[in-house]
């Protein structure tokens, strides 16, 4: 079995975020980017299928060579290979485009991506890949099983979860679930050492349009100052009479 | 021309997501000089979409399209569009709308905006406000395909009533073998517990309440207010709680009217999760917790204190206010 799986490159959970050039551009100074987390957990239940199934797993990117440390730690969690297409993430379709047109080449059974990335919350490029190769799809998959040419996923749904049988090629856009953050591995320097010497393919970009185009940000206003009470009769009182919200 | 919008409904009834986004979608099309056209699938009682501004309804009645089905219903709001030669179309943020969005967007290639918080900034250019980097900032997008298709934000807009004729039409689409590729096994659904995805108010745990033999008073504090039970990652992490409830950066996002998390401190990837919520109440013994910034209204107390007064007083409240 062949896997691609995609890697977002994103700021860590804790990075304050901040705009520049008249709040245009996302400001990356003081930024670490990190593999995105719903990538990371397909990441690590692709290695589950290389090391019990055999399965070769490939990573990519769509982006600058600033991303290219992710996709190292990508390989020095044990990735075989790693792929960058050479060009800006700019909007989810043209990353989408992007990954078909490698996809496509490379024959893959399986592609891996989050549910969505923790930057743009964007949540289409797993789906329009999909669609884009005439795949099956996969979203919010939360346990995937393969057997041969059939797959077994389980996804969640709005307040519980939904077993599908489908067949491979497949995509999938993967979440916490897939594995367990236990199961989340941190690369040691024998991976890292590796890692270095593992291939990373630059590919030049195929045509691809933008269909959206993001024009500036805006950070929310600044929050007013908590109003603490001491009892519970003032708590409801303030949430009936001021909030109204019960 | 016209405004296009998916209704979502579960058991023949439309979801309030559903007339949420048909109010939108009416804010759009008053925008734009235009008419609402709503689709639903097996869906509910198409007068009541018509209550808040759907000026014709598309009734699609088809047996194979009972259970959900990314492929096959991407296959018919693509279709229904065409047909109306809809110039946007409405989706929310359900999980099965954002399931068949990026589907629906390649057919029709339209260029697609999750998590829009309100009505658009312009209509020509098309830009929308949408939240980005989980609710810690906002986008303003420009759509640039001549489809635009939208995802709506839980909560962001509201239900607003529009009487509008509401003509009901059949509408058969062509569906074909690849839209049955996926078959259900089966579906696990709680029916008797409201979800974080519906619900107005929920309450979150976190590790304050040092064990999962604790939770008896939050279940019980949900269930007076009819409110969804959610909790913080390490919770979900010890397996406290289920995955399901683990609401934050990389759990589920929360934007309810209400919510309220006990003993939960506040890190910055759990309060992104829950920053599109409208009142945030925080119990917590440490005064010092961050949730305390983030918050409107906050005791600082011992939980196992003030839960249980909480719902006693709770409980006389509703008797007093039913």
């Amino acid at each position: 079995m062949k896997i691609l799986v995609c890697i977002s490159h994103v700021p860590d959970t804790t990075s304050k975020i901040n705009f520049t050039d008249g709040d245009t551009k996302f400001d990356t100074n003081g930024v670490q980017f990190v593999i995105n987390p719903n990538d990371e957990f397909g990441l690590t239940r692709a290695m589950w299928f290389k090391e019990k199934q055999g399965a070769t797993v490939h990573v990519i990117n769509v982006g600058g060579p600033e991303t290219e440390p992710t996709l190292r730690k990508a390989l020095a969690i044990g990735a075989d290979e790693a792929i960058r297409v050479n060009t800006p993430a700019t909007d989810g379709f043209s990353v989408a485009k992007q990954l078909a047109n490698v996809a496509k080449e490379g024959a893959y059974d399986l592609i891996i991506g989050g549910r969505e990335s923790i930057d743009y919350n964007g949540g289409m490029v797993p789906g329009m890949l999909a669609k884009l190769i005439g795949a099956n799809f996969v979203n919010t998959c939360i346990s995937l099983e393969v057997n041969g040419n059939e797959a077994t996923a389980i996804r969640e749904i709005d307040g519980g979860k939904e077993t599908l049988k489908t067949s491979l090629p497949l995509v999938v856009g993967g979440q916490k679930g897939l594995v367990e953050e236990s199961d989340l591995r941190i690369p040691n320097m024998r991976g890292i050492m590796q890692a270095r010497s593992k291939p990373l393919t630059v590919k030049e970009p195929a045509d691809a349009t933008s269909e959206t185009v993001a024009v500036s940000f805006e950070k929310p206003a600044p929050k007013g100052a908590v109003k603490l009470v001491d009892n519970v009769d003032d708590l409801i009182n303030l949430l009936h009479n001021e909030a109204k919200v019960i | 021309m016209s405004v296009l919008v998916y209704t979502e409904s579960e058991e023949g009834k439309f979801k309030k997501i559903a007339l949420e986004a048909v109010s939108y979608a009416k804010g759009i099309a008053d925008a734009m000089g235009t008419s609402v056209t709503a689709v639903a699938i097996n869906g509910g009682n198409a007068s009541e979409l018509a209550t808040y501004g759907a000026a014709k309804i598309l009734e699609v009645s088809n047996d194979s399209l009972t259970n959900f089905n990314a492929e096959a219903y991407a296959d018919v709001v693509a279709q229904a569009a065409k047909k109306e030669d809809a110039k946007v179309v409405i989706l929310t943020a359900s999980a099965n709308s954002k399931f068949m969005a990026p589907l629906v967007a390649v057919n029709l290639e339209a260029g697609y905006v999750p998590n829009v918080t309100g009505l658009p900034v312009s209509t020509s250019p098309f830009k929308v406000k949408h939240s980005v980097f989980t609710n810690k900032a906002f986008s303003f997008t420009e759509i640039t395909t001549d489809i635009k298709l939208v995802g709506l934000a839980k909560n962001a807009y509201g239900l607003k009533e529009a009487s509008a004729a509401g003509a009901s039409e059949n509408f058969a689409p062509n569906l074909d073998a690849h839209d049955f590729d996926m078959k259900i096994v089966s579906v696990d659904k709680a029916t008797d517990k409201v979800t974080i995805a519906d619900a107005e108010i929920v309450v979150s745990g976190g590790r304050g309440l040092k064990g999962p033999e604790n939770w008896g008073m939050i279940e019980e504090l949900a269930g007076i207010l009819g409110a969804a039970t959610a909790c913080s990652k390490p919770v979900s992490d010890m397996g406290w709680r289920p995955h399901s409830e683990h609401v934050g950066q990389t759990g589920k996002p929360v934007a309810a009217t209400l919510y309220i998390a006990i003993g939960i401190s506040g890190a910055i990837q759990h309060l992104a999760g829950i920053n599109s919520s409208k009142v945030k109440v925080v119990i917590n013994n440490d005064p010092e917790a961050p949730f305390f910034k983030a918050a409107d209204y906050g005791i600082v107390g011992d939980a196992f204190e003030v839960i249980p007064q909480l719902n006693e007083k709770l409980k006389e409240f509703k008797a007093q206010n039913a």
